[in-house]
C-alpha cells in the first residue's frame, strides 16, 4: 500500500495509523425529517470513526443513501456511502458518487444488493446493472484517472477510500477468499464483512486470506450485532439473506431468562468482538444493530474500543481534515 | 432442462466442444465475413438461442463468457453476476432469490475445478455488460470482436490475480 492518501477522511487515517476502526451502521429513518438522521448519529459519532449510510438494505425503502450523507456531512460526520447496483444503473450511480464525493464523503462502499424479492415491494423491477465489482472499478477509475466510464474526462475526481462487502459465512466458501481477491484487484481498500457469528469459520477464512497475501492489500472490518432474543435471531437466519447463526448461539440466547437475553446478546457480540480483535489480518469492527443504536454505544465501550481516536477533530468528524480546494487556490 | 443439466455436469466435455466450436468458428469467419455478418447473424440467432437454452439456459447476452464461468451462464443469475456470487447464497448453496434452485455461482465455482483448459479463467475481472448486444449472435460478436469491446476508460486486467488455485 502506498502512503498518500487516496481520500481526505478519518477512517483511512485511523486504519493506516495502524489503529483498530470502529463503525457502524446507521439505521435509516423512514421519514423526511432530518432531525432523525441526527439524532441516531449522535449516539454513534462518539464511539465510531465512519457511519455507514445504507442504501435500502434489505430491498425495504428508506431515506436514501445520499440523502442520509449529505446530512452527515453538514454536520460534520464522516459517513460511509453505501451503494448497491440494485436499483440504479451505470449512469445513475456515476453520478450519484460524484454528488457525494461534493458534499464531502470520503468513503464508498460498494454492494451487490439485496434482491427486490427481500423486500415488501418484491414487484419492482431489478437493475444491476454493475455486479459489485464492476462497479468497485468503475469508482477506482473516476478516482484514478479522472473520467467517466465512458472515457469522458472530470474537472475534478473524486477523492474517495473505497470499500468492498465480503461474506466469508455462506458457500461456496472456498471461493469466497478468491471472490475478496477479485475485489481488492477490482480496488476495494477496506472491506467490512457480514454478521459474524462463527468465529471458527471466520478463523478459516482469515487463514486463507493471509496465504494469499490478502490482509496486506486491504483492510479487514468484521461485521459485528447484537440479537435480541432467539426469536430475533431465528428471524435474520431465516429471513435475512446471508446470515449464519449457529445452534450453539441461539441454544446460548434460548437457556437465558427473557429478562437477561438482551445483556447476553450484547455479552456475546462482545466476545465475537474480543475474538476477532486477536486474528491476524482483522483491522477493525463493523457494528450493526437493527433500530438499537443505545447498544452499539454500550458494545462499543464494554469491548474496550474507547475513546476513539481524535484525528483531525472530533470521533467521526471529518469536516476538519477536509481541504477546502477551491479556496486554498484562492489563497482565502 | 434434465438433458442440460446431465450435460452441464460434465464440464469437461462442455469446455472442449466450446474449445471446438471456436476452432470451427474462427476457421468459417472468411466464409461468413463474405456471407456478411449482419446477415449471418440473423441466421444463427435462432439456432445459437435453441441450443444455448437447452444447455446453458442462455439468456441471449450476445457476449459469451460460459468458458470463464464454468460453463454456467452467469447471466441465468437473478442478478446477472458475471464475477462470482453474491453473499445471499443460502446455507445449502442454493439461491437467495429461488430458495429451490441452486446458486448459479456455487455450480460454476464446482464445474471450474473440472476444467483443466479454461477453469482458472473464473479469476477473471469481467467488464461491464454491453447492454446492446442482448439478443445477438455471440458467436457473430466473437468473430466481429463486439464482445471484446469495452467501456473506453475501464482497463481490463489480463493477468489472473492468484495463478494457484
Amino acid at each position: 500500500m502506498n502512503n498518500e492518501y487516496k481520500s481526505d477522511g478519518r477512517l483511512e487515517r485511523v486504519l493506516r495509523s495502524g489503529r483498530f476502526a470502529v463503525t457502524a451502521e446507521l439505521n435509516p429513518p423512514d421519514s423526511a425529517d432530518p432531525e432523525e438522521v441526527y439524532q441516531a448519529a449522535l449516539v454513534l459519532s462518539e464511539v465510531c470513526d465512519a457511519i455507514n449510510a445504507t442504501d435500502g438494505s434489505g430491498a425495504h425503502c428508506h431515506m436514501s443513501s445520499v440523502a442520509i450523507c449529505a446530512l452527515l456531512t453538514r454536520a460534520g460526520y464522516a459517513p460511509i456511502f453505501q451503494v448497491s447496483c440494485r436499483d440504479r444503473n451505470r449512469i445513475a450511480i456515476q453520478g450519484d458518487v460524484l454528488g457525494a464525493a461534493a458534499m464531502g464523503v470520503s468513503n464508498v462502499l460498494c454492494l451487490t444488493g439485496d434482491d427486490v424479492t427481500a423486500g415488501d415491494q418484491p414487484q419492482a423491477k431489478r437493475v444491476f446493472d454493475f455486479d459489485s465489482i464492476q462497479l468497485l472499478r468503475t469508482i477506482k477509475i473516476m478516482r484514478d484517472q479522472g473520467m467517466f466510464l465512458s472515457g469522458r474526462k472530470l474537472t475534478t475526481p473524486p477523492r474517495l477510500f473505497l470499500g468492498a462487502a465480503s461474506n466469508p459465512f455462506v458457500p461456496p466458501y472456498d471461493w469466497r477468499p478468491y471472490r475478496l481477491a477479485k475485489k481488492i484487484e477490482a480496488g476495494a481498500d477496506f472491506i467490512q464483512s457480514q454478521y459474524c457469528f462463527d468465529v471458527p469459520r471466520f478463523r478459516q477464512f482469515m487463514q486463507k486470506v493471509r496465504d494469499l497475501g490478502l490482509h496486506e492489500q486491504a483492510f479487514f472490518l468484521v461485521g459485528v450485532g447484537p440479537l435480541r432474543s432467539e426469536k430475533a435471531a431465528e428471524f435474520m437466519r431465516t429471513k435475512v439473506p446471508g446470515v449464519h447463526i449457529p445452534d450453539a448461539i441461539i441454544e446460548r440466547l434460548r437457556k437465558t431468562p427473557k429478562e437477561k437475553k438482551v445483556e447476553e446478546g450484547k455479552r456475546i457480540c462482545v466476545e465475537i468482538i474480543q475474538q476477532v480483535r486477536e486474528i491476524e489480518g482483522v483491522s477493525g469492527v463493523h457494528v450493526m444493530a437493527y433500530r438499537q443504536e443505545e447498544l452499539v454505544a454500550e458494545i462499543i465501550s464494554e469491548a474496550g474500543l474507547l475513546p476513539r481516536p481524535r484525528i483531525g477533530g472530533l470521533p467521526a468528524q471529518d469536516s476538519k481534515v477536509r481541504p477546502r480546494r477551491g479556496n486554498r487556490v484562492n489563497g482565502v | 432442462m434434465k438433458f442440460g443439466q446431465w450435460l452441464q455436469n460434465h464440464p469437461h466435455f462442455l469446455e472442449q466442444t466450446y474449445w471446438l466450436t471456436h476452432r470451427v468458428f474462427t476457421w468459417l469467419d472468411p466464409l461468413i465475413a463474405r456471407l456478411g455478418y449482419e446477415r449471418m447473424d440473423r441466421w444463427l440467432r435462432g439456432p445459437e438461442e435453441w441450443t444455448k437454452r437447452i444447455v446453458f439456459d442462455c439468456r441471449m447476452c450476445g457476449q459469451c463468457i460460459l468458458h470463464s464461468t464454468g460453463m454456467t451462464c452467469s447471466m441465468s443469475c437473478p442478478k446477472n453476476l458475471r464475477n462470482g456470487p453474491c453473499g445471499g447464497v443460502r446455507a445449502n448453496g442454493h439461491c437467495e432469490v429461488f430458495p429451490d434452485k441452486p446458486c448459479v455461482w456455487v455450480q460454476a465455482y464446482n464445474r471450474s475445478l473440472e476444467m483443466p483448459r479454461y477453469g482458472d479463467e473464473i479469476l477473471l475481472i469481467e467488464p461491464p455488460v454491453n447492454r446492446q448486444l442482448e439478443g445477438s449472435s455471440a458467436w457473430i460478436n466473437m468473430l466481429t470482436g463486439q464482445d471484446k469491446v469495452v467501456p473506453k476508460a475501464w482497463d481490463q486486467i489480463e493477468v489472473i490475480p492468484i495463478a494457484e488455485k
